[in-house]
């Protein structure tokens, strides 16, 4: 893609039948990191890679709980999707109260959807710059939902969105099968070895930069980090990097990439969950 | 008589408006808040009413009664008003109180209804749902002191369990076995009571039928703005059916012993 006198405003259309700005703002998606969603015929699962900025800052957060039957995972404009998580919340919490029941996923992500395309439509706006993805547990099962920048929310049984969620889409689109009567354990490794896909070289899946969202049939939508992520993380076993090698050379092969990653983190051009103004490229 | 209390206590100019036909000057700018006009003046009273609803829990599911009556006052006006109204599949709504509040809230379950169904997900709004929707409707409204002059009984089956509760004109919600609402309170619920609670899952159908036939019997006799004509609603698992209208036996012969009264 490169510029063109037909993407200055999301009013204009190209010679080709494209909306730019529109496909600019999926592009700002891309930039963010690596979140996966997948679902069974009774769990909803997101699984998400966090990223921080250096090693004084935190980790960015990626899940979002919407309410205790629902909850998304973000990639791109994390102020963006701070507003639409806000009105999401806003949304279930209405539904409770006038008719004292959680929210269908399906309305929701369809209210989300117009909102998104109003901002195609107008002058003068900006598309939202974040992709979600929706999982929830209401009358009609598990769910998962993936809502766009323009303005499309489609279900899936498996997803994946952010930076090299090629690889990802690869591996659920290999496996999905194996998802509608898997377990709840079966289904999260099912993820974790997704999202290792979508892993740079030499890193790993640690308690520190991954995220997991479960939700299901007698089971209230909960992320899970930090220490609470190890017995997930041991259904993988040793591999929790990406490069699969040998027991031997491992440990070897740690050191040099403890090493390395300390480098590497300094020069990490993905900046996407931080507004693009930031300049340290 | 000065029907406009935003006038009283205020001198008027009587060799102008010696009966208050011309409303005052204006003496208050355009800008204020509303309490500072004076009291709002709605019309705060029900007009055409109907009179109790009675409902109970029984083992198949909810019962519940009302007659057809729509009293002008003393006057026994409109004599096939249907009071229970069902909503959906599975519930049945049973007003008591202002006639043409009941046939608003009618509608506007009606368009929840149809709005829901258009969203076409599979979704559908059950007996707790509409009692909610309709609690918080009565409620904002007795909040703008704008009330639907109503008490209403909603009934129904969700998911396998009976539902069966109470809102009126005041947002006052409460679920019980046995409900009644009008001169059904005082007269039918001893009767309901006595004879429901505790088996409400032993009743049968038959028994059922019975209690209402006789607690609405009680209330043709006693209640002065009743009519012994009236409808029967069921709702199972198996859905809604609200019965013919019909009316029961009495007994007037006690009027022959009375001076003045009987053949």
């Amino acid at each position: 893609m490169f510029r063109n006198q037909y993407d200055n405003d999301v009013s204009t259309w190209s010679p080709q039948g494209r909306i730019h700005q529109v496909e600019y703002a999926v592009e700002a998606v891309k930039q963010g990191s690596a979140a996966i969603g997948l679902r069974s015929n009774e769990y909803a699962v997101l699984l998400a890679l966090k990223r921080s900025s250096g090693e004084l800052a935190s980790y960015q957060k990626k899940l979002i709980k919407i309410d205790e039957h629902m909850g998304i995972a973000i990639a791109g404009l994390t102020s963006d999707a701070r507003v639409l998580s806000n009105f999401m919340r806003t949304e279930a919490m209405r539904s409770k109260m006038l008719y004292d029941r959680p929210i269908p996923v399906q309305r929701i992500v369809s209210t989300i959807a117009d909102k998104a395309q109003v901002n195609t439509q107008q002058y003068g706006r900006r598309p939202y710059g974040v992709g979600l993805l929706v999982v929830g547990y209401d009358e009609t099962g598990p769910h998962l939902y993936e809502s766009s920048p323009s303005g499309t929310c489609f279900e899936y049984f498996a997803m994946s969105i952010g930076a090299r969620s090629q690889s990802a889409k690869t591996y659920l689109e290999k496996n999905y099968e194996q998802f509608a009567n898997a377990s709840l354990d079966e289904l999260v490794r099912h993820g974790l070895l997704a999202l290792r896909d979508t892993l740079q070289q030499d890193k790993e899946l640690n308690i520190h930069n991954t995220s997991i969202g479960i939700v299901g049939k007698n089971e209230d939508f909960h992320i899970i980090e930090g220490d609470g992520l190890q017995k997930y993380l041991d259904l993988l076993g040793d591999e929790t990097s990406r490069t699969r090698r040998g027991p031997e050379e491992r440990s070897a092969a740690e050191s040099i990439a403890a090493e390395s990653s300390r480098e590497d983190s300094n020069t990490e051009v993905d900046h996407g969950d931080v507004a693009p103004m930031d300049t340290d490229n | 008589m000065d029907a406009f209390p935003s006038r009283w206590g205020k001198p008027r100019n009587e060799n102008i408006d010696e009966h208050n036909t011309v409303p005052l000057h204006k003496t208050l700018p355009d800008n204020l808040t509303q309490t500072a006009y004076g009291p709002v003046t709605r019309t705060q009273q029900p007009l055409v009413t109907g009179t109790s609803v009675i409902a109970l829990k029984y083992r198949d599911g909810i019962m519940m009664a009302a007659d057809m009556l729509g009293s002008y006052g003393s006057l026994a006006r409109f004599r096939d008003i249907e009071r229970l109204m069902p909503v959906g599949d599975y519930t049945v709504v049973g007003a008591s109180g202002d006639i043409s509040d009941q046939q608003y809230i009618q509608h506007v379950l009606e368009s929840l209804m149809v709005k829901e169904h258009c969203h076409d997900d599979g979704h559908v709004l059950g007996t707790p749902h509409i009692f909610e929707y309709l609690w918080r409707m009565m409620y904002n409204r007795r909040s703008k002191f704008n009330p639907l002059w109503n008490a209403l009984v909603v009934g129904g089956v969700h998911k396998g369990d009976k539902f069966l509760g109470y809102v009126d004109l005041r947002g006052t919600t409460y679920k019980a076995t046995t409900i009644a609402t009008g001169f059904g309170a005082h007269l039918a619920q001893p009767i309901l009571r006595k004879r429901v609670e505790g088996r409400e899952d032993d009743l049968t159908e038959e028994e059922a039928i019975d209690i209402i036939n006789d607690c609405m019997r009680v209330l043709f006799y006693r209640d002065a703005r009743s009519m012994n004509k009236f409808q029967r609603a069921t709702i199972t698992a198996a859905g809604v059916n609200v019965t013919e209208p019909y009316g029961v036996d009495t007994n007037w012969g006690f009027a022959e012993k009375i001076r003045g009264y009987g053949a």
